[in-house]
């Protein structure tokens, strides 16, 4: 973007809203200029000054989208800036208790992702013995109620400091040390009753060493560089908010980025890298990597307890996710919303994957118990479970032989019916008999099967059953003749050829008041058949009128 | 009708013949004999009896050996457990005095004897021992002179005496009853006893029994029936105190439990006392596969709720272990308990009254569901033991029968039953006294199938 402004005097400061559709200039102590830059530069700007006559700005901050705070000598004062208007509405004063001359305030943090504002003070506190204890606090600020120090992250370190926010996450560089602490203020934390007080989440950790392209010279061609290390933590850095590092040596920007895949070895405790995970944004993968890891054989495999209460975090989000869904998609602010493990996911990057990697050799219990827990968790947050869970699990225990395991849990009805499982049961047949059985009942619970449980008598020729089914059901109208009696023609049984012929025959004789098939069945062959065996005067007569 | 008298266990024993085929030693052969006060020439001449008649028999049926022995005043059963090795059950015949003529005789009620249910509980029995005894071919071993010193071990004369008092067609179904629990409640508990094997890779099984209902066990399907067995018969009558605190009130307990109410049912009596390690038994499991395994059977109660812990029979049991089991066990079983306490108790349905009664049972998975003797009365009228002699017999028909089929008895004194049979999978049972015809009795079965059997496949 390249835009050109009329000179009014000093710049002092200038800064674009968050959509860059909003300049904020600040040419004196006592105003701010607005520019809009919603369809390119607007010529018109509008200006609010700040409270009180002798107040001075000392610097102004984007909180929000529409959202500017003022830092003056005497407090704060936040506001909400209406572009279409071209005007500014206070939201809050604040008369701070700070005193600016042990403290600077360096930020003001507004985590997206929590929802609340915050303003960042770094206090330089009187060593206690010894012991260096620069700390950070946050004020919380609210519409109605003063500000409130709620949180103090603890550096435990002094020298230059200085604050961003990644992913509502704090992110302290320390100058001395040439390293960067990282805080989340939601994580557990020490607490007095009043405040909050944190500690890194992680060991203090350097900036990732990197290196960039530099032009020779100014007049050179820009294809002619030289490859440059970045000079870390340079006394040329400036840091503004919310990622943003500018080295004015080099006139280079940067922004600072979280890279969570490393993170994970830094966790002794899953649970709590879990709940950091769960609240950073783009970081599904990395919590599936966590929950295989978890579950893999190895320094990072974790008891099953664990693994448990891992299940149940997923899966609490994951209900309510659903629930808001099915409330409507607009109540989902995207701001509010975490990491969504479903179903799907679980399957294909962690359970199925697991379980390819466990050979026939390994701990099949360990597996089941691993597979069931996830199936418990699903079950106690009430969501429905989908059938490959299900597979997955009942593929596990008969690879095992573990039948009656199975036949219990099918007793419990922990598998939910549905068509998908009672093919792959009746497909277990030959293995384990009684599986047949398992089937039939699930089809049952469906009653939208019917068809299906015919047909599964049918295979295995209980003709029988299948017309006794036909009759409980209400369907001998609707079913096809020539299926039953090629099934019992393939019997070779002629008595139960007859019986079967003999009932069709009452059929249609109830159905259209004559014994014989209509040409549309295409019976003949077994009407032949039946002739041949009783003769022709054994076939049914119609009925006299 | 004058009161008959009860069936009365005479005679028990064990023997082999092959053991010694010299004269004047005959009874090296005979292993085991009850009642042991008779003189040994009488359990010689029993045992030589028992072995002519299968000598006898096999002249007409050379692969079907000898089953039974019908004489007026008793029964006798035998049964090859293993190849040459016998187990011998004589029990008497009930008898009524009846007045005829003036002259009081005594009339045999052969018919309230049936071979079916007598032969389950001789089988039982052996399978218990085999499972509860050091080996499977457990009579070789020195724990047959172990058990014959200690008569009063499983298969003591109180076993089968109780045995042969109460044993009715469920005896020859030999099922499990299952805890009807919601399937919430049934996953914790099966994630429970995961958690629980994970931490202790010496348990090698685990089962899951809430007052005398199975919830769930690991072991194969022929050790867990057998181990059931065990538990609610031999356990339930060594600990029958506790049993019935458990059972009487699941409710009440729940209210006051938020302190941890686990103790060890076998295994330390007392945690506070380290000397005291308590008695364990020790059982094989996979009886019937090829290795069989040594176990220790542990059990652990917390409430009603029982776990049993099948420790590898080469570890060491020691204190630690029990006392970190405890410490494992004893927190979440309570709440798992008292959480089922609840639920069950809220499913509690209506006693059963006695004009009709249901058994049900399922081949597959060995679940047998029963009002038949529900809460185990210690006094059953006349009626109902007749419904149960009518099961009998109409399980003696229904084995013999090809797949599905059903069938309807009207037995003395009005009373119909009801069997009923699919593919060899699925039982029941129905015994009605309220019907007067065979369209009413119909009517009967179908409403109560519609009601509860609504959810599997169950053909009329």
């Amino acid at each position: 973007m390249t835009f050109r402004m009329e000179d009014k005097g000093k710049i002092e400061s200038i800064k674009f809203s968050p959509d860059l559709r909003v300049l904020a200039v600040q040419r004196s102590q006592t105003t701010v200029e607005f520019i809009n830059f919603i369809e390119g530069m607007d010529v018109m700007e509008y200006s609010q000054a700040c409270k009180g006559k002798s107040t001075r700005i000392l610097g102004f901050n984007w909180t929000g989208l529409n959202e500017i705070v003022f830092v003056t000598d005497h407090g704060l004062e936040l506001y909400q800036v209406l572009p279409e208007k071209r005007t500014l509405k206070p939201i809050k004063t604040h008369n701070t208790v700070v005193n600016w001359l042990s403290a600077c305030l360096i930020a003001t943090y507004k985590t997206y992702k929590y929802g609340q504002l915050y303003v960042v003070v770094l206090r330089h506190q009187p060593r206690v013995g010894g012991q260096p204890n620069a700390e950070v606090c946050l004020y919380q600020l609210h519409r109605e109620s003063p500000a409130r120090k709620t949180d103090v992250l603890r550096l435990e370190m002094s020298g230059r400091f200085a604050v961003n926010v990644v992913d509502s996450l704090l992110v302290v560089h320390h100058q001395t040390s040439q390293t960067s602490m990282v805080f989340d203020i939601r994580l557990a934390k020490d607490s007095d009753g009043y405040v909050n007080y944190h500690h890194p989440v992680c060991p203090p950790l350097s900036i990732k060493s990197f290196t960039f392209q530099l032009p020779i010279a100014p007049t050179h061609l820009p294809n002619e560089t030289t490859e440059t290390q970045c000079d870390l933590y340079s006394s040329n850095w400036v840091v503004f908010q919310p990622n943003i590092v500018i080295d004015a040596k080099w006139g280079c920007l940067w922004t600072v980025q979280l890279n969570l895949q490393p993170m994970i070895n830094m966790f002794p405790d899953k649970l709590k890298l879990m709940d950091f995970l769960l609240q950073r944004s783009d970081s599904k993968m990395t919590v599936l990597t966590v929950c295989l890891l978890a579950l893999s054989p190895g320094p990072q495999q974790c008891g099953l307890r664990t693994i448990s209460q891992l299940y149940d975090k997923l899966n609490a989000i994951y209900k309510d996710h659903l629930d808001s869904k099915s409330q409507g998609a607009e109540a989902v602010a995207p701001s509010t919303s975490q990491v969504v493990v479903d179903q799907s996911d679980m399957y294909t990057y962690v359970l199925s994957r697991f379980v390819d990697s466990i050979d026939a050799s390994g701990n099949y219990k360990f597996v089941v118990a691993v597979l069931i827990d996830y199936i418990r968790s699903l079950n106690q947050n009430r969501i429905h479970v989908q059938h490959y869970l299900y597979e997955l699990l009942i593929n596990t225990l008969v690879q095992n032989g573990c039948f009656y395991q199975l036949h219990q849990m099918m007793q419990y009805h922990v598998l939910s019916d549905s068509k998908h499982l009672a093919c792959l049961l009746l497909s277990l047949e030959s293995v384990y008999p009684p599986a047949h059985q398992l089937a039939l009942d699930m089809l049952k619970r469906l009653s939208t099967a019917n068809e299906e449980i015919i047909e599964v008598l049918l295979s295995t020729h209980q003709l029988f059953s299948a017309l006794r089914f036909v009759k409980t059901v209400g369907q001998v109208d609707q079913i096809s003749a020539r299926k039953f009696l090629e099934v019992a023609l393939s019997t070779e049984n002629n008595q139960l050829f007859y019986t079967v012929f003999k009932f069709f025959e009452q059929r249609n004789l109830r159905l259209r008041g004559r014994p014989d098939f209509p040409k549309g069945e295409h019976c003949e062959s077994y009407v032949k058949h039946f002739e041949s065996l009783y003769g022709s005067e054994a076939l049914g007569q119609p009925l006299q009128t | 009708m004058s009161s008959k008298s009860a069936i009365q266990l005479l005679k028990f024993f064990v023997y082999n013949p092959t053991l010694s085929k010299k004269e004047g030693e005959e009874e090296k052969n005979l292993m085991y004999y009850y009642p042991q006060d008779v003189p040994l020439d009488n359990k010689i001449k029993d045992v030589g009896l028992c072995e002519a008649l299968v000598k006898f028999s096999r002249t007409f049926a050379a692969d079907a050996p000898c089953e039974s022995l019908h004489t007026q005043k008793t029964r006798q059963l035998f049964l090859e457990a293993e190849e040459n090795y016998w187990l011998i059950l004589v029990i008497s015949i009930p008898t009524a005095q009846k007045v005829k003529d003036s002259q009081v005789y005594i009339e045999y009620h052969e018919d309230d004897v049936h071979d079916t249910v007598y032969m389950a509980v001789l089988k039982q029995a052996y399978q218990m021992q085999a499972v509860m005894a050091r080996s499977t071919r457990w009579w070789q071993r020195p724990a047959w002179i172990h058990l014959k010193i200690r008569p009063e071990s499983i298969l003591s004369q109180r076993y089968l005496q109780t045995c042969v008092d109460r044993c009715d067609v469920l005896d020859v179904f030999n099922g499990m009853q299952f805890l009807p629990l919601d399937k919430n409640g049934y996953l914790r508990t099966q994630c429970f006893l995961n958690q629980t094997e994970a931490s202790f890779p010496q348990v090698k099984y685990t089962a899951f029994l809430y007052n005398e209902s199975l919830v769930w066990s690991d072991c194969s399907r022929v050790d867990i029936r057998i181990l059931y067995k065990y538990l609610t018969t031999s356990l339930s009558l060594l600990h029958g105190s506790e049993l019935q605190a458990g059972t009487c009130s699941p409710r009440n307990q729940a209210r006051t439990s938020p302190t941890i109410l686990g103790k060890f049912i076998t295994g330390p009596p007392n945690l506070a006392d380290t000397t005291n390690l308590g008695k364990v038994p020790r059982i094989f499991v996979n009886v019937d596969g090829k290795k069989s395994e040594e176990c220790h059977l542990v059990v652990y109660r917390a409430l009603s709720a029982s776990v049993c812990l099948m420790v590898e029979g080469s570890y060491q049991l020691n204190f630690d272990f029990y006392r970190l089991l405890d410490q494992f066990l004893g927190p979440q079983l309570t709440v798992l308990a008292s959480d089922i306490g609840e639920q069950y108790g809220k499913r509690l349905s209506a006693p059963a009254t006695l004009a009709t009664s249901t058994s049900y049972f399922q081949h597959m998975n060995l679940a047998e569901k029963s009002s038949l003797h529900a809460r185990q009365r210690p006094h059953r009228g006349p009626r109902a033991t007749r419904g149960r002699q009518a099961n009998c017999r109409c399980e003696t028909d229904l084995a013999m029968s090809g797949d599905d089929c059903e069938l309807v008895v009207k037995g003395p004194g009005d009373c119909w039953v009801v069997a009923r049979k699919k593919s060899d999978q699925r039982e029941l049972y129905y015994v009605n006294q309220k019907c007067s015809n065979l369209i009413e009795i119909a009517e009967e079965v179908k409403k109560l199938c519609a009601s509860h059997f609504n959810n599997i496949f169950f053909l009329d």
